[in-house]
């Protein structure tokens, strides 16, 4: 694991991505801290305030201090999208490993399924599931990781088929093992670092999913200050202060690039040999 | 031919698999279609009138027989919303969002494909740097992002294009493509970005073969060597990967479309959802399922077509 870290920190995109990410969780943990005023402090003679002191991003269509709003937005929209993330990708890691595991017809039938499932775009399979379970941050993160699941599916059959030829499978299973025990102890653990190389990328896909759900108001809900829903409310107002638009979409953006940037240096550092 | 066959067959399951999905979700919609199509104050004589015509009591199943075999023979239902068959209104729009994504994948292709590959002979130097800054930055803007800074810049700011908005092409081609420049961009940057990254792998990894260091030795002028040996290699798995974003171009379009206010499939999709009308959003998904599974069947096909190597039977 250290070793990783070493050689995670020995590619550009590892550095930048991990200084983007501690800057991130710095803000996730203390953003409310941090912020100057109150997320929700309504000033009517400050609306529309230009960026500069005292609102140093400007202020917004209420008088709301949008760098305060930021801060603290950033703990409605990032641990849900990487908690999404993962949790789908351990259920499709499951599905994955089982499928290579099974073997033969019942392989073909489940990953014949997954591709069938992949036809629907992410963004529509969630749009329908939101729909379903109804709007709201904890159903669009739910809808995220059913969304996800399938692809990393997909990924982890490919890996785990190399995983089932190794002798340790083949001794469980002449063991007499069952099959549950073959899939989640012994190959699951060994098809989990390039599971969490595209995990790791496919956060970025999930803090961008996210957010267009809270954008097109099937995620999070006013008077939250989830990035997506302030790019969403601040649309109106474009004319008068694009500021208010412009300082989500960045954090929004960074975010992406941090979990773009960090897939990346993981995936150079437990491949040394690709370098691309 | 076999193999043709084959991938026919996948393409029909994907859809079945589509179909029961699809239908599954929207059954378990918290919406009393009866409801829905009559309002809250109808009489319960009338809801049960409406239930019994619409065969809302039958089992799951028979409801979903009902209306695949309707849809099997071009049926799509009809609108809860609108009253009027859905099928038309969705083919309708999904050929201005074809249009939308059409013109999409070309612009990004001219962009994406030159760019990657200029990166890979530049490998480390300023344009690879900057080529691949761009695409990090690309990849990493949703579509409602790069689409509200567009109109903030182009639409308001300098108004140069029009803000929202469609026109069809048949009434006034100058309006219709000076409406379709800002959501084909927004559409294409994300792609471009992607697309750009893989083409630049590739040709990289095709310059460090044994092949092309063959080709160099045996002194092939390097104009050659890149036009017939390594452009060939390196776009032919572009092909696939192109077809595997068009799953991501079709939500891009449904974000798009809302926000250019172009009646697209998209937008009829969301309208669908928002007013919980069970038959448009049923037919729409069908339907772009249907566009993403045909599109990686044409690009297989492509594939064994121009790749003279690859033998699936």
């Amino acid at each position: 694991m250290t070793d990783a870290l070493h050689r995670l920190l020995r590619t550009p995109q590892g550095v930048l991505g991990l200084a983007l990410l501690s800057v991130l969780l710095l803000v996730c943990l203390f953003g409310g801290v941090l912020a100057p005023y109150s997320p929700e402090t309504m000033d009517f003679a400050g609306r529309f305030a230009a960026p500069g002191a005292p609102h140093w991003f400007g202020a917004d269509q209420l008088g709301r201090d949008v760098l305060s709003r930021l801060l603290v937005g950033a703990r409605s929209t990032i641990p849900l999208a990487v908690a999404a993330t993962f949790s789908g990708a351990a259920a499709g890691a499951c599905i994955g490993t089982l499928s290579a595991y099974l073997g033969g017809r019942w392989d073909e039938a489940i990953t014949r399924t997954i591709d069938a499932v992949m036809a629907v775009p992410h963004l529509l399979l969630a749009l329908i599931l939101v729909s379903t379970l109804g709007k709201g941050s904890l159903n669009a993160a739910l809808a995220i990781a059913i969304s996800v699941a399938p692809s990393m599916a997909r990924v982890t059959r490919s890996v785990a088929l190399a995983v089932r030829q190794q002798d340790y499978v083949k001794a469980a299973i002449a063991r007499g093992e069952g099959g549950g025990w073959i899939v989640l102890r012994e190959m699951l653990p060994n098809v989990a670092a390039p599971v969490i190389v595209e995990a790791t990328i496919r956060v970025a896909f999930a803090v961008m999913l996210f957010a267009t759900l809270s954008f097109l108001g099937l995620g999070a809900q006013p008077p939250a200050s989830e990035w997506g829903l302030m790019v969403s409310e601040a649309r109106r107002f474009m004319h008068q202060a694009p500021w208010i638009i412009v300082a989500p979409s960045l954090a929004i953006a960074a975010t992406a690039v941090c979990f773009n940037l960090l897939g990346d240096g993981l995936r150079d550092a437990l491949n040394p040999r690709d370098e691309r | 031919m076999a193999w043709l066959l084959r991938r026919l067959l996948t393409v029909l399951y994907t859809l079945l698999v589509v179909s029961i999905l699809v239908f599954g979700l929207t059954q378990i919609l918290p919406a009393d279609a009866a409801v829905t199509l009559l309002g809250e104050n109808a009489t319960p004589e009338a809801l049960a009138a409406v239930r019994q015509r619409l065969g809302l009591g039958d089992p799951a199943w028979l409801q979903y027989w009902h209306w695949l075999s309707a849809l099997l023979q071009g049926d799509f239902g009809t609108s809860m919303r609108t009253d009027q068959p859905v099928g038309p209104a969705m083919f309708t729009a999904l050929g201005r969002s074809l249009m939308l994504g059409g013109c999409s994948l070309v612009l990004m292709l001219l962009i994406a494909v030159p760019l990657g590959i200029l990166a890979a002979l530049r490998r480390g130097k300023a344009t690879d740097v900057a080529a691949s800054l761009v695409s990090y930055l690309g990849v990493s803007l949703p579509e409602f992002v790069t689409a509200t800074l567009l109109l903030i810049v182009i639409a308001d700011h300098f108004q140069l294009l029009p803000a929202t908005g469609y026109v069809a092409p048949s009434e006034n081609l100058v309006e219709s493509i000076r409406h379709l420049i800002l959501p084909v961009l927004t559409v294409s940057l994300i792609l471009v970005a992607h697309v750009s990254r893989m083409v630049r792998s590739e040709t990289i990894d095709v310059l460090n073969s044994d092949y092309i260091r063959a080709a160099r030795l045996k002194g092939l002028p390097p104009r050659i060597v890149l036009l017939r040996h390594v452009l060939r290699n390196a776009l032919l798995p572009t092909i696939t990967i192109v077809a595997l974003d068009v799953g991501y171009l079709l939500g891009g379009i449904i974000v798009v479309e809302e926000i250019f206010a172009i009646p697209g499939i998209g937008r009829q999709i969301i309208v669908a959802i928002t007013t919980r009308d069970l038959p448009s959003i049923q037919a729409g998904a069908v339907i772009m399922a249907a566009t993403y599974a045909i599109a990686n069947t044409l690009a297989d096909i492509a594939y064994v077509m121009v790749d003279r190597r690859i033998r699936y039977d």
